[in-house]
């Protein structure tokens, strides 16, 4: 298991042991988080937007053609977005440092 | 006292109703009544990634199955609810228990409509609507396999995709005289008719499709023309029908829906309808509708939660709607109408285009295919209620936003 670290809505920090090999959406939805992802993982509404941390942000990688699309034309896009369900959490990534963006 | 809420339907509305209600705070008992055998899912995959073989059954699941107990929600898979009580506040189930409730919440959703035609209860012919028609599906689905599928909406054309791929050979009969008509303007369904020919596909049009044949097992479909088609699966897409009957039964107003306000509340102050099952009102669009969407269920599951627990914050969406086949990503913002002016923006033969739809100027829906950028912009410009030039509209290389 590897470590999620994340700022809610809120600005309450907590963290979750995440589960290897699904997405980190799928790891903020089996934990409660409050995030819409309404389409399921599907890349097709930005509704389970975050902030990856500035020192996260080179292991995690860029973000897909779709995925900057969609998070282009968001209000509250910042360097460090991406879409939760177009990361899969992996062990490289133990430690995860991550900000829920708002609801647009 | 310690309150009970009652959920009756365990889909997507449902569950996301529970999961806001605890979120909201709510430590009352909740009972969440299902018919099928799994914790409430997500529908949109199944006629994609799932019948695809490239999602997981589990992946689907909206919660796992550890996080009801782990809420005190007390989950009944497997049962009907088959009467309510209004004045006794009670609901009966399929394995005769009488449960009360302080507060009802109708989450019953929609079923398949069937055909009725000579031979429809022959093996091998099915209807796509949960994970076990899906995983039936798919084990029928061997590459050189004659697959027919009735009905050519969303489910039907997904379906075609993913069979066509599987190495199938694939036919679709739709009723009317193109595809996706209730959904798309003519140049979108004309633009779907052509990428699914290409991709093998064969598609018949205007098709009145008068029966099944064969021993046991489907073996040809047979249409008003007397034409007739082999068949060893054949899937049907032809609408659904809202589960309306325990609401009527219980004297709830209904009328094409659990009829409900802006706060998903029905005629009766203890009981709210959530989703596909309900006729509900959008101050956005200026009228009642019933919708059969992810996103009115997800949205209406938390504003009558939210009720439900004292907060009333109305409910108002611009619908929006997905589909995948093959590459294509096609996302509809709004509710198109016969007349509405069509712009499109961009080229189909580019397989990236958007049909926009105009009515009396006003920007009120778009089909957006692999146009990721308009979709969005739509979706603030038409909530705005924001009028659009049409010679303009058209240019592509204009940024919708920037209109």
């Amino acid at each position: 298991m590897a470590k999620i670290l994340i700022t809610n809505r809120e600005g309450e920090q907590s963290e979750i042991e995440g589960e290897i090999g699904i997405s980190v959406m799928e790891n903020l939805r089996d934990n409660d988080y409050e995030l819409e992802a309404i389409c399921g993982g599907q890349c097709s509404c930005a509704t389970c937007h975050i902030y990856i941390d500035e020192s996260w942000m080179e292991k995690v990688g860029p973000r897909n053609d779709e995925e900057n699309e969609l998070l282009e034309e968001l209000e509250c896009v910042q360097p460090g977005s991406r879409l939760s369900c177009q990361i899969e959490f992996t062990e490289e990534l133990d430690g995860l440092v991550l900000t829920i963006a708002p609801d647009e | 006292m310690t309150q009970t809420i009652i959920v009756v339907g365990a889909g997507h509305a449902g569950g996301q109703a529970v999961a806001t209600l605890r979120q909201k705070g709510f430590d009352g008992r909740i009972i969440m009544i299902g018919d099928e055998p799994y914790v409430p899912y997500e529908r949109p995959p199944l006629s994609k990634a799932v019948l695809a073989g490239e999602l997981e059954v589990e992946r689907t699941f909206l919660k796992k199955e550890a996080w009801y107990p782990e809420k005190q929600i007390d989950f009944r898979p497997n049962t009907l609810v088959t009467s309510f009580d209004r004045r006794a506040k009670t609901v009966t189930t399929s394995h005769g228990e009488n449960l009360a409730y302080d507060k009802l919440l109708l989450a019953t959703g929609t079923r398949v409509r069937k055909l009725q035609a000579p031979g429809a209860k022959l093996e091998n012919i099915f209807y796509l609507r949960d994970i076990d028609d899906t995983l039936s599906i798919r084990k029928q689905m061997k590459p050189g396999a004659n697959v027919v599928i009735v009905g050519g909406g969303y489910i039907g054309l997904e379906v075609a995709a993913v069979a066509v791929k599987l190495g199938c050979h694939v036919t679709v009969l739709e009723g009317l005289d193109r595809v996706m008509s209730r959904v798309v303007a003519p140049e979108v369904s004309e633009f779907y008719d052509k990428v699914h020919t290409d991709a093998g596909v064969i598609i018949k049009t205007g098709m009145a499709v008068t029966g099944f044949e064969g021993q046991g097992k489907v073996e040809r479909v047979t249409c008003a023309d007397d034409s007739s088609f082999p068949a060893d699966l054949v899937v049907i897409g032809v609408g659904v029908i809202p589960n309306v009957e325990l609401a009527a039964e219980g004297d709830l107003a209904v009328d094409n829906g659990i009829v409900v306000d802006e706060f998903c509340q029905t005629s009766d102050e203890n009981i709210w309808a959530v989703g596909d099952c309900t006729n509900h009102p959008n101050a956005l669009l200026g009228r009642r509708l019933r919708l059969e969407s992810v996103q009115n269920a997800v949205d209406q599951a938390k504003t009558a939660a939210n009720a439900m627990c004292g907060e009333l914050k109305e409910y108002a969406e611009i619908p929006w709607f997905w589909s995948d086949q093959y590459d294509l990503k096609l996302q509809i913002v709004g509710l198109s109408e016969p007349g509405d002016e069509v712009v499109i923006r961009g080229n189909p033969a580019d397989r990236k285009f958007s049909a926009i739809y105009l009515r009396h100027g006003k920007f009120v829906a778009i089909n957006a295919i692999n146009m990721i950028k308009d979709f969005m912009a739509a979706k603030k410009l038409i909530a705005e209620g924001k009028h659009l030039d049409p010679v303009k509209a058209a240019d592509a290389e204009v940024a919708l936003k920037d209109m």
